[in-house]
């Protein structure tokens, strides 16, 4: 069994309210970074279907030389290899690029049976990637995957339970395919002692654009990105000026705040 | 050059979000001189197809096929690529639901073209360009995204415009289209499925949110909250704290990690107000924070506050409420 992972490092989403629109455009965000809380979850899944089966499990990411610490940690839960796609060229890209070149890493990675990814991002918020990914590699995408119910890396199938709005669906594809997990499908481990030394002393291979196979560049660099984001600004602060309702009794209370909200007409 | 709006469905019902966004692209369209075209795809459901002419659409096109029945991705994407390739619609917009957003990524990829996920707002430019307003950093910043290639395609947000109108009297024209993959060159099957506790009404559509944290102290302390909701048809939250306890599941959860909500009235119980849960709350209409804490950090986002125990405040509300509109 060989479980590709894709994670991003994003901001620690306790300081998502420090981001500041001129950081966002210059790209340099005085933030702390952690692995993208969706991506654990993806991790976690690896490292059970490894334990469960066999195998392996390889870490992936495209982002900036400080992305390795990312990486760092998915080792130190448990990941077996790691592998950092960074060139100043593929720039600030969106989730065609960023699906596509990792859609192409992943082929040079090698035989593979699953790719697991989170839902979204914290940072880009956009829930495109996995899907884009799975198109660039032609194979079957799996999304708000909650459950893995079966999988067979004999008969190359597997079974899933993906909570959509209505309900619980269970679907079953050819693998490999790409599955995106969402929160619920398991508890992250903490990384071991054994894990953090690993992953410290482990020599993770760059991938730049020249690095791999077939990667067209005008395909994975910032120019290519088929959308770009402008007027980026700190939303209308909420003009909240909190009325705290007082009174003798709660009834009284739960008057007051029923006839405020009949006034503001929202009920 | 018209305008292209998916039209989503389950299990023939369709889904009303996919109506805000055909009101939006009505509005879009009569801004620009263009027409409407709605897409409906799914097994016996011409009668969607004609209520996609009642809230807007002009043209429908609609793929009546078994391979179509449930959602999946492979067939659905087959029958969209082929209708841009076809029609080149300057706009394409989708509901911004599960299968929304996985639908417009893939038709994305396949025609490398760009998507704005999770819009608030759309709008024209003085071109007719569409502009694109989007929630990124999980709500800390706003982004108005442009495009360099059309169709122009964004997935909305629920309730980030109104609910149209529908006007039986309003004529238009049903297109039917064949599908594009056979049974045989699909390779996911559905094999199940559990409907979601039945009457429940979900917090990314709701009207008003009653949502329950911490404070609930256990999974019976959701019960005045479940009564406070359904006195005011609303749908219960919860904070993560909840649903991690185990106390309620994982679906109710508002927040980063849970659902972005926008109700007209979110009233939140027992609950602190972390940065996590902010984020997917914060643009609500109103707010309203029952916490026996003073400093508690909701205060500093609610509109309305009560500094209480839940446990008497809920109750009474429910109680007031319950007279007030007459249910
Ligand atoms: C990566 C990440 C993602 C996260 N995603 C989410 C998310 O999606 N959604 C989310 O909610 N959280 C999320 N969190 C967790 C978040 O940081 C908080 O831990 C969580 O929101 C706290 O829940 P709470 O407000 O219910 O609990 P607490 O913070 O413990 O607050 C309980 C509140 O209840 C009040 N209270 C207690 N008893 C009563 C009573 N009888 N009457 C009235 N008030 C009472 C207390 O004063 C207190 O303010 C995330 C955290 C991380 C790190
Ligand atoms: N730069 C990246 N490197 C590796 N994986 C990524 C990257 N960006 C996004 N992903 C994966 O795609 C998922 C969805 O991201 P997004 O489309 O940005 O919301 C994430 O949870 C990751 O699993």
């Amino acid at each position: 069994m060989h479980a590709i992972v894709c994670l991003k490092q994003v901001p620690d989403t306790a300081e998502l309210p420090k981001v500041e629109p001129a950081d966002v455009m210059q790209g340099t965000l005085k933030v702390t970074r952690v692995v993208n809380p969706w991506d654990e979850y993806a991790i976690e899944e690896a490292l059970r279907l490894k334990e469960a089966h066999g195998g392996k499990v390889t870490a992936l990411t495209l982002g900036p030389a400080e992305a390795t610490e990312a990486l760092r940690a998915a080792v130190a839960m448990g990941s077996d290899e790691a592998v950092l796609l960074s060139d100043p060229a593929f720039g600030d890209g969106d989730a065609w690029t960023i699906g596509y070149t990792l859609a192409q890493a992943i082929r040079q990675i090698g035989q593979y049976d699953l790719v697991l990814c989170g839902k979204e991002t914290v940072d880009g918020n956009s829930g495109l990637t996995a899907a884009t990914t799975a198109r660039y590699l032609s194979i079957p995408l799996l999304t708000c995957v909650i459950k893995i119910r079966e999988v067979d890396f004999t008969a190359h199938t597997i079974t899933v339970e993906r909570l959509v709005e209505e309900g619980l669906e269970v679907v079953s594809a050819p693998l490999p395919a790409v599955v995106a997990v969402i929160k619920g499908i398991n508890e992250p481990r903490y990384p071991s002692f054994r894990g953090i030394r690993t992953a410290a002393r482990m020599a993770i291979p760059v991938w730049g654009m020249g690095d791999i196979a077939g990667l067209e560049a005008d395909k994975a660099s910032e120019a290519a990105a088929a959308v770009r984001w402008t007027n980026i600004r700190k939303p209308p602060a909420r003009a909240a000026q909190c009325e705290i309702i007082e009174a003798d009794t709660v009834e009284e209370q739960a008057r007051i705040l029923a006839d405020r909200l009949l006034a503001a007409k929202v009920i | 050059m018209s305008v292209f709006v998916w039209i989503e469905q389950f299990n023939g019902t369709p889904v009303s979000l996919s109506w805000e966004v055909l009101g939006k692209a009505r509005q879009l369209a009569d801004a620009r001189g263009t027409t409407v075209a709605a897409i409906v795809l799914g097994q016996g459901v011409e009668e969607i197809a004609r209520q996609a002419i009642g809230y807007g659409a002009d043209t429908v096109y609609l793929a009546d096929d078994a391979t179509l029945a449930s959602f999946r991705l492979d067939p659905y994407a087959a029958v969209l690529k082929r209708l841009i390739e076809e029609h080149q619609p300057a706009i394409l917009l989708w509901g911004g639901t599960s299968r929304g957003r996985e639908l417009a990524a893939a038709v994305s990829a396949d025609l490398g073209l760009g998507v704005a996920a999770e819009c608030l707002d759309l709008r024209l430019d003085d071109e007719g360009n569409l502009v694109a307003t989007r929630p990124i950093y999980t709500g800390n910043i706003l982004t108005d995204v442009v495009f360099r290639r059309r169709p122009q395609m964004a997935t909305v947000r629920a309730r980030a415009f109104p609910m149209p109108e529908a006007d039986a009297s309003r004529s238009g024209e049903v297109i039917a289209i064949p599908a594009v993959l056979r049974e045989e060159e699909i390779p996911v099957k559905v094999v199940g499925f559990e409907q979601a506790g039945t009457g429940e009404v979900s917090v990314a559509e709701a009207n008003i949110i009653v949502s329950g944290g911490r404070g609930v102290k256990g999974p019976e302390g959701f019960q005045p909250i479940r009564e406070l909701a359904a006195v005011l048809g609303a749908a219960v939250g919860a904070s993560r704290a909840a649903v991690d306890a185990g106390w309620i599941p994982y679906k109710h959860q508002v927040g980063q990690t849970g659902k972005q909500v926008r109700p007209d009235l979110y009233i939140a119980c027992g609950i602190s107000g972390a940065i996590q849960h902010l984020a997917g709350m914060r643009t609500s209409k109103v707010i309203v924070a029952i916490n026996k804490d003073p400093e508690a950090p909701i205060f500093q986002v609610a509109d309305y506050g009560i500094v209480e125990d839940l446990f008497k405040v809920v109750p009474a509300l429910t109680e007031v409420l319950k007279e007030r509109l007459a249910r």
